[in-house]
């Protein structure tokens, strides 16, 4: 009989839902409160979630520290480039009003950068810092 | 000269210089962040610091022919959204720094390689780059909260920078600990007074806020603002006796990154202190006059001379270079406290020509120490006949440091010897004079080291002499020839400093 059944079955239960609502909170957050940081926090939370019932190791297995330090890059250099891509449309940095689809496209673009650095950054000091102390068994709980 | 700048500017640089300087290195550190290699990662900054040199004499020439203008962010207007200023007072910073940036970024791969494990190489110049622009951002942007955040880039950056001199001595890591604790109180007391000034007038952006408080007159929350952000900035900028995080972190900081922050990072602050005096806070305020007067110049003059008498006593000698760094913090704020446009343009010239001091001497410093380990003063023994250029560049950094007539060091002693002179202050005079006879003892147990003791011997044999490698070489030469041409041709340093008393007093740049 496996030690925490329940914990399992119901945090496998629940990450999903976890994951939805942060993309709810990023994708809402131009109408109500929301937007890239709060969101980058509940993906992370999803990640840790899954590394406290399952192990670092298995969460390692699953979101590998090479992709979490390349999303973080990847998320700084969504938001920057999208300052970019307005200087190149002719306007200044980050007038979203050049873009396609104005002002709304330019916050929606930028804010998933925020989410992804946020969230992979979240992941990247929790694996710095859990990296530190050994595992517990599950004998030992 | 500027005519020739800014015809060899394309177009898109002319307008969007000033965020190119900063966006540039920050989406440059992203990227190193990311490589595997740490030699790719130092092609990349050196790419980006050479780009951004480049930008920031742009900008120079631009402001020197044209004067002040802003640049908005995003398209909103200035006292709504975010401006950059770039005037006569910060177009200086930003050459500074750039061209430190720059030069040490050519000394980065011997002393990289030597001090810090291969794996955080890349790691290593991503935090060198996010640093180099949150200094860049301070000096450039116009608005008071972009200013924090910048200040907070470039300082929590630096934190991790410290504590890469781990790899060398674990005492990097209580050192950059310290560095955290009293560089985020600085950060808060400074966003505390933000916080009252915009309480006060409801404005962010630093134009505006000069205009509303100059309308509002005397007013409480505006003197609580004020005292904190000229104790937080002070914390920065090491003034005397809020330093303490100084000596350690410059003293178990990788070579490079001390080289690199004793030349800009306390600078930096130090601009945006003479900012918030002169430009930002009327200078009709009551307190402001009592702040110079009482608090700036006499904190100046203390520090100069106890720090430099700290400096005496110091065996290691990254930590007498560090003591000596926050006795020149006191010639600077000494000339800033003096309160006339001769002062703060002395002030402003120390400043240049100090970073020309430090970063040679730091330099030249961290070659000895790729080439034989040097870390304390009786480790300099008989540098002169082991590493004779890298022992003439210490040497001539020195006699900067002294203010020797016929070095940079000197020129900007003398202009201040004058503005003190100007205001019938003889106690600042006589200050100045028992600082630099203090400067006299700590750096000559340095020469005498270097030049009157025989070389180490090494199983018998004198140790070999050694050439530091060339791109060690030319950075740290660059820096100590700009001590001696500074010395005689004080002409760019001279344009600068005046440019920024005349930003904040009026007449040309």
């Amino acid at each position: 009989m496996n030690a925490h059944l329940v914990l399992k079955t119901v945090s496998k239960a629940l990450i999903p839902l976890i994951a939805l609502f942060a993309l709810y909170v990023q994708f809402h957050g131009d109408f109500g409160p929301g937007g890239g940081f709060q969101a980058g926090v509940i993906m992370a939370a999803a990640v840790i979630l899954y590394a406290l019932v399952y192990g670092l190791q298995e969460a390692k297995r699953a979101v590998p520290p090479i992709v979490v330090r390349l999303g973080a890059s990847l998320g700084a250099l969504l938001f920057a480039g999208v300052g970019v891509v307005t200087l190149f449309l002719g306007g200044d940095f980050l007038d979203y009003d050049v873009l396609p689809g104005g002002q709304h496209a330019g916050i929606i673009a930028v804010e998933l950068g925020v989410l992804l650095t946020v969230a992979c950054v979240m992941v990247i000091i929790f694996y710095a810092f859990s990296g530190r102390a050994r595992d517990i068994s599950d004998e030992e709980w | 000269m500027n005519e020739f700048i800014l015809s060899l500017a394309p177009g898109w640089a002319l307008t969007h210089a000033s965020v190119l300087l900063v966006a540039l290195p920050l989406i440059a550190g992203a990227i190193a962040a990311a490589l595997p290699w740490g030699r790719a990662a130092w092609g990349v900054v050196v790419a980006v610091m050479a780009a951004s040199l480049f930008f920031s004499a742009i900008l120079t020439a631009q402001v020197l022919t044209g004067g002040a203008f802003s640049y908005t962010l995003g398209g909103w207007a200035p006292p709504v959204g975010i401006e950059y200023r770039i005037d006569g007072l910060n177009v200086g910073m930003l050459l500074l720094v750039s061209a430190i940036g720059f030069l040490v970024s050519l000394y980065a791969p011997e002393a990289v390689e030597d001090e810090i494990d291969k794996g955080k190489h890349p790691l290593f110049y991503a935090a060198f780059l996010i640093c180099f622009a949150g200094l860049l951002g301070v000096a450039i942007t116009g608005d008071a909260f972009n200013l924090f955040v910048f200040l907070e880039i470039s300082s929590i950056s630096t934190y991790a920078l410290v504590a890469m001199g781990a790899g060398r001595d674990r005492r990097a890591l209580t050192a950059a600990y310290n560095y955290l604790i009293l560089g985020t109180i600085g950060a808060t007391f400074f966003v505390i007074g933000v916080g009252f000034l915009y309480m006060a007038t409801g404005t962010l952006n630093l134009v505006d806020l000069a205009a509303r408080m100059a309308e509002l007159g005397d007013n409480r929350a505006i003197q609580v603002g004020f005292a904190f952000i000229v104790i937080g900035l002070g914390l920065k900028l090491a003034m005397y006796p809020l330093h303490v995080w100084l000596p350690n972190a410059y003293a178990f900081a990788p070579t490079m990154v001390t080289a690199f922050l004793a030349a800009t990072a306390t600078k930096v602050a130090f601009y945006a202190l003479a900012r918030f005096l002169f430009i930002v806070f009327d200078q009709g305020f009551a307190f402001e006059e009592l702040a110079l007067v009482w608090l700036i110049a006499p904190l100046g003059a203390v520090g100069m001379i106890a720090a430099s008498i700290q400096a005496i006593f110091q065996t290691d000698v990254r930590r007498l270079l560090a003591y000596s760094s926050v006795a020149q913090v006191g010639y600077m704020l000494l000339g800033l406290g003096i309160g006339t446009a001769a002062g703060v343009s002395a002030g402003f010239l120390h400043l240049f020509n100090h970073a020309a001091m430090k970063g040679a001497l730091f330099l030249a410093l961290g070659a000895a120490s790729v080439c034989y380990g040097v870390t304390q003063v009786k480790d300099l023994r008989g540098l002169g006949r082991t590493m004779p250029w890298t022992a003439a560049a210490i040497a001539i950094g020195c006699a900067s440091l002294m203010g020797v007539p016929g070095t940079a060091g000197f020129v900007s002693k003398w202009a201040l010897f004058n503005a003190a002179l100007d205001n019938g202050w003889y106690w600042a005079i006589a200050a100045i004079a028992a600082a630099s006879i203090l400067a006299f003892f700590y750096v000559g147990r340095m020469i005498q080291m270097i030049y009157l003791q025989p070389a180490p011997e090494r199983g018998g044999e004198p140790a070999p002499a050694l050439r530091a490698p060339w791109l060690v070489m030319i950075p740290m030469w660059i820096l100590a020839a700009a001590n001696i041409v500074f010395g005689w041709y004080a002409d760019l340093p001279v344009t600068l400093a005046n440019a920024a008393s005349a930003a904040i007093w009026g007449g040309a740049p």
